[in-house]
């Protein structure tokens, strides 16, 4: 029997059938003939002329109504080939039958079902080989490339679930598959970031109730592994060596608020650029943090943000707390607060609170409490009550400590208390006058035992960040708040020695993971319910002059829409334009609290350390 | 059903050291990661368990890590097919070649054509796929039907089984009870099939299984037709 001759008159589907079964048997036997031209057909994908599609097809179809006689072990070949097909390669009509060829294989016999999977797992991405890789790259940028893509990506999906309808027990099979095949973060952006939207869509798709979690998990993993692979300290420190960044950054201290925006800009948008251009790493995790963004605000339209929010709450503790330099993908967390500050973003302050309050692990301890103090200071849609309730958690716990231990500065035994201290201090450098402004706060504020802890001889004052230390001490004399001492030996220090020593190897004195995001992309999500400290700092500034209005602290705050517009006076909008980039550098530059005067000295200091983390100090770090 | 029983075991659950405090929610998820696997010493697949747990007392292993061994007696439900057994299982997908049938919510069937019994003749009425039996024009399997049938095989991993509907007494239940001249309560056609969720079948198989034994003289007519050449589908 050989292959049906197209120009006799047409066989019927079940002889058609009927003659793949027998050939599949025969080959079997050790008679391959039919068998081997099968096969040949189906590897047959260069250019394939309209014929030759349709013999493909009828092939396919036929092998699907056979499909109880093949037999994994001698019909290896026939079924390679099936499973080497790329539906990238071919047209609509070869994809549907390939797939329903797929679907019939999975739910004849066990043995299948993974190997189908994968093959459709596998078609998540186009074919990543050489020559076909870039060709699809380029494709994919056009029209016609995405149609493509949308037919084969619906088919892809539409037959995961005919599967999991077929055989029910597929979707556990499937979240390992996924979580398997997922690229590493060395492949190209234009793969990777095809392959986490189709995780994505199946997380919110009719298997997202079995599968959702193992994806949502191995999504942050991988998104913590591109974190962690951004060079910071070493692009930073190549500047530093060529001594331009100094000169820079003289223009940053002495004459932040007289600049013209021109000159200033051109030098740190050559920064900004330089920094992201060669960053391939950069710019993956903030495609891929776009889109989990987009997928989070989908999920919080159609209403299910709480329970996707609990599994990432869950990744967030056991891989974003625990990472040693997250830069920036806790802003997915952030994100998904600022989508339901009532119950998302509580419940992730909430558990801050507890892991620094009763967790065991000191430097996880630390870690939470900066989060938190991070979180509460720049979120703009955390009510200021609830600020206030959690400080008042941190400094209970700080005041109990305090209560029992005699002796002196020791900042090693004593981390977690500095670390509470400072978390203390930095939320009331952003949020001080807010909450005085409100009477009920103002005195629970004041029956905070702040004084007591500050006071105590363990002196936190002189461990803490310096910097931190005196804003805040400045802040309590002009507000008088409090009484502590105003004498401070550190002055104009970015850091000093204790505040190094408490922070550990990690550290953690100079860690604040909320400062502003700079993934390009990433950031227009998260500026709307930001707060820069420009933003609260030009309240602060009016004092010197006249007495400020609370208006002016409301409106840094302010904006129940989340829609606030920041000091420097610009209209937000989304658009694509230089200008927003240009504004972009230009607040974060206005983000600092250090004084103004600091002395060259320090600021050497301060670059020689290079820090593993932003801080809040003048902007070239917080690039 | 037959393939599925009852057993009592005496178990030991080996918990690592951090979850002390909360063993009762360790053990619980240990005898989870069992459910739905295949496990040669009970002789069956795991569906669903009930701990009783003795004792306060566990005997902690010595070694590096003292995991401590907690005794429980549990009873198991467990599912065990083996070849000629009846099942019964709703139908999914119906092809010329074919009919997919899901078993107890979790377990796929596949019935191959050579097993369907030659009586059956694959029709597309209205648009739906349907397998009508020659002898008995009512005897319908399409899908959403209960249908009964024996087991070829199982594999194990997957759970999969490979069924045949050549045997007496197989095809769709509720035609089969009908025919037994009693009312079955099976209401299968509106049911709608849940994918990967264990789902129980009624009870009220045990009746059927019951009923299967008073056969009619009909079905013994069935046996003796000689199995016929498959003619062409149209």
């Amino acid at each position: 029997m050989g292959v049906p001759d197209m120009d006799e008159p047409s066989f019927t589907d079940s002889e058609l059938d009927n003659h793949v079964k027998n050939a599949l048997r025969a080959a079997i036997q050790g008679d391959n003939g039919f068998y081997n031209q099968l096969v040949a057909v189906i590897h047959h994908k260069e250019r394939l002329v309209a014929e030759e599609v349709a013999l493909l097809v009828t092939c396919l179809k036929a092998v699907t109504g056979a499909v109880s006689c093949i037999n994994i072990v001698h019909h290896g070949t026939l079924l390679a080939a099936i499973f080497g097909m790329s539906l990238w390669n071919y047209g609509t009509d070869v994809m549907d039958a390939l797939v329903e060829l797929l679907v019939s294989l999975a739910s004849s016999n066990g043995e299948y079902v993974d190997l189908c999977l994968e093959m459709l797992v596998v078609n998540f991405m186009p074919p990543s080989a050489p020559p076909a890789a870039s060709y699809f790259v380029e494709l994919l940028k056009q029209p016609r490339g995405l149609a493509k893509k949308t037919q084969v990506l619906d088919r892809v999906h539409s037959t995961l679930k005919d599967i999991a309808n077929v055989v029910p027990l597929s979707p556990l099979r499937l979240e390992k598959i996924v979580r398997d095949r997922m690229p590493n973060i060395y492949t190209k952006e234009a793969f990777i970031v095809m392959y986490v939207e189709n995780m994505l869509r199946l997380e919110g798709g009719a298997m997202g109730e079995l599968v959702g979690s193992t994806i949502l998990v191995s999504l942050v993993d991988r998104l913590i592994e591109l974190d962690v692979e951004i060079a910071w300290d070493e692009i930073l420190q190549d500047d530093f060596h060529k001594g331009m960044f100094d000169m820079e950054l003289e223009d940053f201290e002495g004459h932040a608020d007289h600049i013209e925006p021109d000159s200033n800009e051109l030098t740190r948008e050559a920064l900004i650029q330089r920094f992201f251009c060669g960053n391939l790493v950069a710019e993956k995790l903030d495609s891929l943090m776009v889109l989990t963004f987009e997928h989070i605000k989908s999920c919080s339209e159609s209403g299910r943000l709480v329970q996707v929010f609990e599994i990432l709450l869950q990744s967030f503790q056991k891989t974003i707390l625990t990472a040693y330099k997250a830069k920036f993908t806790q802003f997915v967390m952030f994100y998904a607060c600022s989508l339901d500050p009532e119950n998302c973003g509580k419940m992730f302050a909430n558990v801050l609170v507890n892991i620094f309050v009763s967790g065991l692990n000191p430097e996880w301890r630390m870690s939470a409490v900066a989060y938190l103090a991070s979180y509460l200071a720049r979120a703009k849609f955390v009510p200021i009550s609830f600020v206030a309730a959690m400080l008042d958690s941190v400094v209970n716990w700080c005041f109990l400590y305090c209560k029992n231990v005699d002796g002196d500065i020791n900042p090693k035994s004593h981390k977690v208390f500095y670390a509470g201290c400072q978390a203390t201090m930095y939320v009331l450098c952003f949020r001080m006058r807010q909450m005085i402004a409100v009477p009920r706060l103002k005195s629970q504020l004041l029956l905070m035992r702040i004084e007591d802890i500050l006071g105590h001889p363990l002196k936190p004052l002189q461990v803490c960040l310096p910097s931190i230390v005196e804003e805040f001490l400045r802040l309590v004399k002009v507000n008088r708040v409090f009484s502590l001492p105003q004498s401070f030996p550190d002055y104009g220090l970015l850091e000093s020695e204790h505040s190094r020593a408490f922070g550990g190897m990690e550290r953690f004195d100079m860690f604040f993971p909320f400062d502003p995001c700079l993934l390009r992309k990433c950031d227009r999500y998260i500026r709307p319910n930001y707060v820069y400290w420009s933003m609260v700092r030009s309240t602060y500034d009016e004092d010197d002059g006249e007495g400020t209005s609370d208006e002016d602290v409301a409106e840094a705050y302010g904006g129940e829409n989340g829609m606030s517009i920041p000091d420097d006076g610009s209209g937000r909008s989304y658009d694509e334009d230089n200008s927003d980039a240009d504004e972009f550098d230009y607040s974060l530059d206005k983000m600092s609290i250090t004084p103004r005067d600091s002395r060259f000295e320090s600021r050497i200091h301060r670059f020689v350390q290079m820090p593993s983390k932003i801080r809040p100090s003048t902007s070239p770090e917080s690039l | 059903m037959e393939a599925l029983k009852e057993s009592e075991a005496d178990l030991v659950v080996y918990l690592h050291p951090s979850n002390a405090k909360c063993s009762n929610d360790a053990i619980l998820s240990s005898l989870s990661s069992l459910l739905f696997t295949y496990s040669e010493t009970f002789e069956g697949v795991v569906l669903a368990y009930d701990p009783n747990i003795c004792s306060k007392l566990a005997k902690i292993l010595p070694g590096i890590h003292p995991y401590f061994g907690v005794k429980l007696k549990a009873r198991l439900l467990l599912f065990n097919p083996t070849p000629n057994m009846l099942l019964e299982g709703e139908v999914v997908k119906i092809t010329p070649q074919s009919i997919h049938a899901v078993v107890l919510g979790f377990s796929s069937a596949f019935i191959a054509d050579e097993d369907i019994w030659d009586d059956f003749k694959h029709k597309i009425k209205r648009g739906k796929e349907v397998y009508v039996s020659r002898s008995h024009k009512k005897h319908k399997i399409e899908v959403g039907t209960i249908l009964r049938f024996a087991v070829k095989s199982f594999d194990e991993e997957i759970l999969h089984i490979s069924g045949s509907l050549v045997a007496d007494h197989t095809g769709s239940s509720q035609w089969l009870d009908k025919n037994l001249n009693e009312w079955s309560q099976a209401d299968s056609t509106t049911k709608k099939r849940k994918s990967g969720e264990g789902e129980a079948e009624k009870p009220e198989d045990g009746r059927l299984m019951m009923k299967r034994e008073t056969s009619s003289p009909k079905n013994d007519k069935q046996a003796k037709k000689s199995k016929k050449r498959r003619k062409e589908h149209s």
